[in-house]
């Protein structure tokens, strides 16, 4: 149905608001893509069928005219706590069921839906409490949703439950209310940053395109999310993406836009799929295409996928790559605002970044600077991951601290042991550690410990990890992502590579470290494009902050955390050992050999450190060093 | 200070239009070192050895940041020596360092500025360990190895040639510059026009040398040795031989030739001059029958390479005419033909792709190639160093008879629009001095890549464009065939300025371009000769050898590439 003006928005927005209340009980299954691939859809087809065959009313989409009270049951987008994954929300309550497998569904319809009752066996526990609800979950209790608002609340994939919400009412307010100067203004004053790495105010980029004398202007949405260990937009377009094409419209109705792209990667297929979705649901209710609810305005949304360049990332690249040239980063100026995509005055902001618009249009300027830090007002979403008890996608105000986020939210560290370090900001930025912990998390004191917030990937790191290894591991990706134009980026990410692989198998000299650095700065001073001048962020802080772990891996030839398999000895201690010779029989490379009765040797320039022997021995006789 | 001034190095230097720093730099007398950077080419801004230093201590590349009035930028502080010898260094660590062997050795830009900044010691290992060399091509060859990939070649190749033979292939550190699919040069839609060759900073791309089969061939007793020497030549040797740069330098080449070996020495001019008499009634004829207009000249083989690939159709509209090149060996041969000696044809050419043009199939007759050996500019200046002759104290000479005369015509075919002023000369019917002085400034000359002019011959108003650069060409072409334009007669030479920037030339830059086109223009103005028809040797030439052969020797069905 065709939306012809602002009062049939209103309308149908009424119209599915009633339908919406007329569910009463709402079942919403996380589809988001790990939710998925740990059997979430099997679960919501299992739940609509016990539904069915009892006779309740189940309401897979919401109907203009509904009979009589329904049980809504949705796919929904990401709920964040993945480390709990498969998970189901129930409302009116709030219940958040963690780790659902097919055999709880019978139970769930029974107690829950039938009897208006918690599964407390399928709650989350800690510390011997039970939180039946989602928001008593300490996980979610320090959160601030904005970007992630209707991640895992609502329908992803139902634009009549995002009307119902109250979905694409700052569209309307823009398109009847605001003029473009106002449209900036609020964006300007909310002072709304970029959330794609350099925190770039919005605002500012928006007055710019608006000013370029251009007639064609583009709106781009960057969603080539590569950082290792980073799934916010991911989760944003995959669970709210009405959300995301609501905010480009905005962006285009302030610089006079007519198009759209949003360039996605295309290892995203979900994002994809609910992308193009919401765009032909946008489409056939007149919300995109041409004079759009009535109005002169016209715009179109089409979507790129990107071939998983990291590379693409960089705005340049990204419009090349979209243009169907090669991914590579040009000399600036002329900046996207003035030429981007195919040469036009171009938008290009994130996924997150278009995903915070539609509030700060509706609630106001004012409301968005309560939250967060005067400089870096709003939130911020992280995706946490590595060695840390709740891996899963957060929103949390700027300015909260890292202790907070590791420690309230993400319950702390794996199996109890100690808080090492960790990585902000990808292969682009740099390691935080313990005297960090209660740093104010925002754009500007991130930049001033050698960090950045980047995305948002957060990998934390325990004891056991090695940061020579960290270093190299991001100097790896780097390494294999650079685009290749430039020398210092192509040649000096290969050398540092060489080097760090130098050092984690023993055989680095201590020169090493001054050349590591020399190569840095040659690369963060020269480089041409902001993946370059990162580049050697991680092995810079590594030595800033682990240089003792360097040393010992270069004077010692020990690796402290005892990850670097080149670096461990594996020794027999003869007091120990009985000459069994099981050992040396299960040695894959015969490095192990004695007379029976009598302690065995290693030879070390034979074993490979596979571990096998250690394993084996019955008098925990074989050690490492 | 005043406005329109910055500070390069606290030197105040006035801002004038220019794009970007680098040029300005420049200006202020200071040879900021690139390897990416071509002023003709866009800004690609890859190697980073361009890199200025601003009062707040950032760093900015020169070649694509813009001048703004009093900024201030320090071209040589020590960081800025830190960062170009590291990125020098990592250039190198990555590089084929066999410099003696190398034929760019001597003119690489990498060798050049290692040794300007010092460079010792590289302290990472090498790894250039792929010496993939594609020599497949009959005019260039490539070696991965020495690829720097400042991207000059891929640029040269799309932007101003608009063939886009080559571009980069896979990223980061495995990235390399080749053709689609990987094929061999050979088989991609290289035109062999070599300005990648002429763009290429190291020896990645060079032009095939030839020299050593050449010198076998001189030295055997049983063969006859003729030899051409192309009119781009002659002002493109000078100054790496220690003369001006763009001198004609026509008299010691012939006197250097004759003390090599070579034992007939001929002028391509003379076989200009029968290219301008046989174009001229080919087009007269086609306007005559208003047919295959416009009318394409076919001297530059890779711009018959480019319609051959890119328009097919188009090729009934190319002149059948060889080039002078190829009509001058066929009357050479023709001429010899009696000889008791094997007569081996020699050609000193501008340019990389006549090595292709003498191998292709239609000039091959019974396995013998009508021209045996194309040499180029610089393969000259090789032979010419090897033999040991000091070209400074060479005394000039005049080229061998019966074909020792040419006109001002058939030398001016060395510059872009001589061709076309040529074939007016020809077609006007009033051939004073102040008409052809006139001619001169009306259009055809000067270093544009693409001049309009018209003409009228008997009442008929005659359209003209000369094109270099096969981008401009393209570009002509699709606007002929969109009905925006109409010409009668189009001259195209591939590369940008015709013959004297060829690719087979030492390298020039625009002044270098100017100078040798005076040097050309110089040698039209001191001729005793101006036009074609004029020159007694083609009287004897229609009335002797080419009677009954004008067709067989002159003219050329072209069947494709080879």
């Amino acid at each position: 149905m065709l939306l012809l003006n602002r009062d049939d928005l209103i309308n149908i927005r009424n119209e599915y608001k009633e339908s919406l209340n007329m569910q009463t009980k709402k079942i919403l299954i996380c589809a988001g893509t790990g939710c998925i691939a740990g059997g979430a859809l099997e679960i919501y087809s299992e739940l609509v069928r016990l539904m069915e065959e009892k006779g309740i009313n189940c309401g897979i989409s919401l109907e203009k005219e509904p009979h009589g009270e329904s049980v809504g049951i949705k796919k929904s987008g990401c709920h964040g706590f993945c480390e709990m994954g498969p998970l189901v929300r129930i409302e009116p309550w709030g219940y958040l069921y963690i780790k659902v497998k097919l055999e709880d569904c019978e139970e769930i319809i029974e107690k829950t839906i039938i009897n208006n009752e918690c599964v407390e066996r399928l709650a989350y526990k800690k510390d011997g409490i039970i939180h039946k609800k989602q928001e008593e979950i300490p996980f979610y209790k320090k959160q601030t949703r904005v970007a992630l608002e209707h991640c895992g609340h609502i329908d992803a994939v139902s634009i009549e439950e995002y009307f119902a919400i109250g979905g694409y009412s700052s569209v309307e307010k823009v398109l009847f209310d605001m003029n473009s100067e106002e449209i900036i203004k609020q964006i300007e004053e909310s002072n709304l940053r970029g959330r794609g790495g350099g925190g770039f105010p919005t605002g500012r980029k928006w007055a710019q395109v608006k000013l370029q004398k251009e007639n064609t202007k583009y709106i781009v949405c960057n969603g080539d999310e590569g950082d290792p260990g980073a799934f916010m937009d991911r989760s944003v377009m995959e669970g709210d993406p009405h959300r995301v094409l609501e905010g480009m419209i905005i962006a285009a109705v302030a610089c006079g836009a007519q198009e759209g792209y949003i360039y996605v990667r295309a290892e995203y297929p979900l994002a994809v799929s609910r992308l193009k979705n919401a765009i032909s649901q946008a489409r056939s209710y007149g919300l995109l295409g041409d004079n759009i609810l009535g109005t002169n305005f016209n715009f179109e949304i089409k979507i790129n996928r990107g071939a998983g360049a990291f590379v693409c990332g960089e705005g340049s690249a990204l419009t090349a790559s979209i243009e169907g040239k090669r991914g590579m980063p040009r000399v600036k100026p002329p900046r996207t605002v003035e030429q981007g995509l195919f040469g036009k005055p171009t938008v290009l902001n994130n996924v997150e970044t278009f995903a915070n618009v539609p509030s700060i249009i509706t609630k106001g300027a004012e409301w968005y600077k309560t939250i967060g830090t005067p400089r870096s007002p709003g939130t911020k979403a992280f995706a946490l991951t590595g060695n840390i008890e709740n891996t899963g996608l957060i929103e949390v105000p700027m300015g909260t601290t890292l202790r907070e986020i590791i420690f309230d939210i993400g319950g702390g560290i794996k199996d109890g042991k100690k808080f090492k370090a960790v990585q902000i900001g990808g292969p682009s930025g740099g390691c935080l550690i313990t005297s960090n912990l209660d740093l104010l998390l925002d754009f500007d004191s991130l930049k001033k410990v050698g960090a950045m917030i980047g995305s948002g990937g957060l990998v934390v790191m325990d004891e056991d990890t090695c940061m020579v290894e960290v270093a190299k591991f991001f100097m790896n990706f780097t390494q294999n992502e650079s685009c290749g134009k430039c020398v210092p980026c192509r040649e000096g990410t290969k050398r540092m590579l060489e080097i760090l692989e130098r050092i984690v198998s023993g055989k680095g000299v201590i020169t090493d470290i001054d050349l590591l650095l020399e190569l840095a700065d040659t690369i963060s001073q020269t480089a041409l494009c902001g993946l370059g001048k990162t580049a050697a962020l991680p092995v810079v802080s590594t030595i800033k902050n682990f240089r003792h772990e360097y040393e010992m891996h270069i004077i010692q030839k020990k690796c402290p955390s005892k990850t670097c398999s080149a670096l461990k000895t594996i020794y027999i201690d003869d007091e120990l050992c009985r000459g069994c010779s099981k050992c040396a029989r299960i040695c894959p490379v015969n490095a192990i050999s004695g007379k029976i009765k009598q302690p065995y040797v290693i030879d070390k320039d034979k074993c490979i450190k596979c571990g096998a022997c250690i394993d084996t021995c019955s008098f925990k006789a074989i050690k490492e060093d | 200070m005043n406005s329109n001034f910055m500070l390069i190095d606290n030197i105040p230097v006035r801002i004038n239009g220019e794009k970007n720093i680098l040029e300005l730099v420049r200006k202020a007398g200071i040879d900021l070192p690139t390897f990416c950077y071509y002023s003709e080419l866009s800004v690609y801004g890859a190697c980073r050895m361009c890199m200025v230093e601003n009062k707040w201590g950032d760093m900015e590349a020169a070649c694509s940041t813009p001048p703004k009035a009093n900024m201030e930028i320090y071209t040589n502080t020590p960081r800025l020596r830190k960062y170009r010898k590291m990125n020098l260094e990592l250039l190198l660590s990555n590089h084929c360092r066999d410099c003696t062997t190398c034929e760019k050795n001597g003119h690489c830009k990498l060798q050049e500025l290692a040794q300007r900044f010092g460079i010792k010691e590289i302290r990472f290992k090498n790894t250039s360990e792929n010496r993939e060399i594609d020599d497949s091509s009959l005019c260039i060859v490539r070696d991965k190895s020495k690829c720097i990939l400042c991207g000059d070649c891929v640029r040269v190749c799309d932007e101003v040639q608009n063939v886009g033979a080559i571009d980069f292939v896979k990223r980061g550190s495995k990235m390399s510059v080749g053709t689609a699919f990987n094929e061999p040069l050979s088989q991609s839609n290289c035109v062999g026009c070599g300005q990648c060759a002429a763009v290429c900073p190291t020896g990645a791309i060079v032009v095939k040398n030839d020299t050593a089969k050449l010198w076998e061939e001189i030295s055997d007793k049983s063969t006859k040795v003729v030899v051409q020497i192309a009119p781009a030549v002659r002002v493109g040797i000078g100054q790496e031989l220690g003369q001006k740069d763009g001198e004609n330098v026509m008299g010691k080449i012939v006197s250097c030739l004759r003390k090599m070996g070579f034992d007939e020495v001929f002028d391509t001019s003379t076989g200009a001059d029968l290219t301008v008499l046989e174009e001229t009634t080919e087009f007269l004829s086609r306007l005559e029958k208003n047919e295959k207009l416009p009318l394409f000249t076919s001297c530059c083989p890779a711009w018959v390479n480019y319609v051959e690939n890119t328009y097919p159709s188009l090729m009934k509209n190319v002149s059948t005419c060889r080039s002078p090149m190829q009509m001058f060996s066929s009357v050479l041969k023709e001429h010899y033909k009696h000889s008791n000696k094997r007569v081996v044809s020699v050609a000193i050419m501008p340019c990389t792709a006549k090595k292709f043009e003498a191998k292709r199939n239609e000039f091959i007759e019974e396995g013998v190639s009508c021209v045996d050996y194309v040499i180029t500019s610089q393969e000259l200046i090789q032979m010419i160093k090897e033999s040991g002759i000091v070209f400074s104290e060479v005394e000039p000479e005049a080229v061998d008879m019966p074909f020792g005369v040419s006109s001002g015509a058939g030398v001016i075919f060395g510059v872009t629009g001589g061709v076309t002023e040529a074939v007016i000369r020809r077609v006007l019917d009033d051939k004073s001095t102040t008409t052809l002085r006139a001619l001169a400034f009306n259009g055809v000359r000067g270093m544009e890549g693409v001049k309009e002019t018209s003409i009228t011959v008997d009442n008929r108003v005659i359209n003209i464009a000369v094109v270099s650069g096969l981008k401009n060409a393209d570009d002509l072409v699709k606007k002929i065939q969109a009905g925006e334009a109409h010409y009668d007669f189009v001259e195209v030479m591939a590369c940008p300025g015709g013959c004297i920037s060829g690719a087979g030339q030492p390298f020039a830059k625009n002044d270098g371009k100017l100078k040798r086109s005076n040097g050309l223009y110089e040698a039209d103005r001191m001729s005793s000769i101006k036009r074609s028809e004029e020159n007694p040797v083609m009287m004897s030439l229609y009335q002797g050898l080419l009677k009954g052969k004008v067709h067989k020797l002159l003219h050329v069905e072209y069947k494709g590439k080879v």
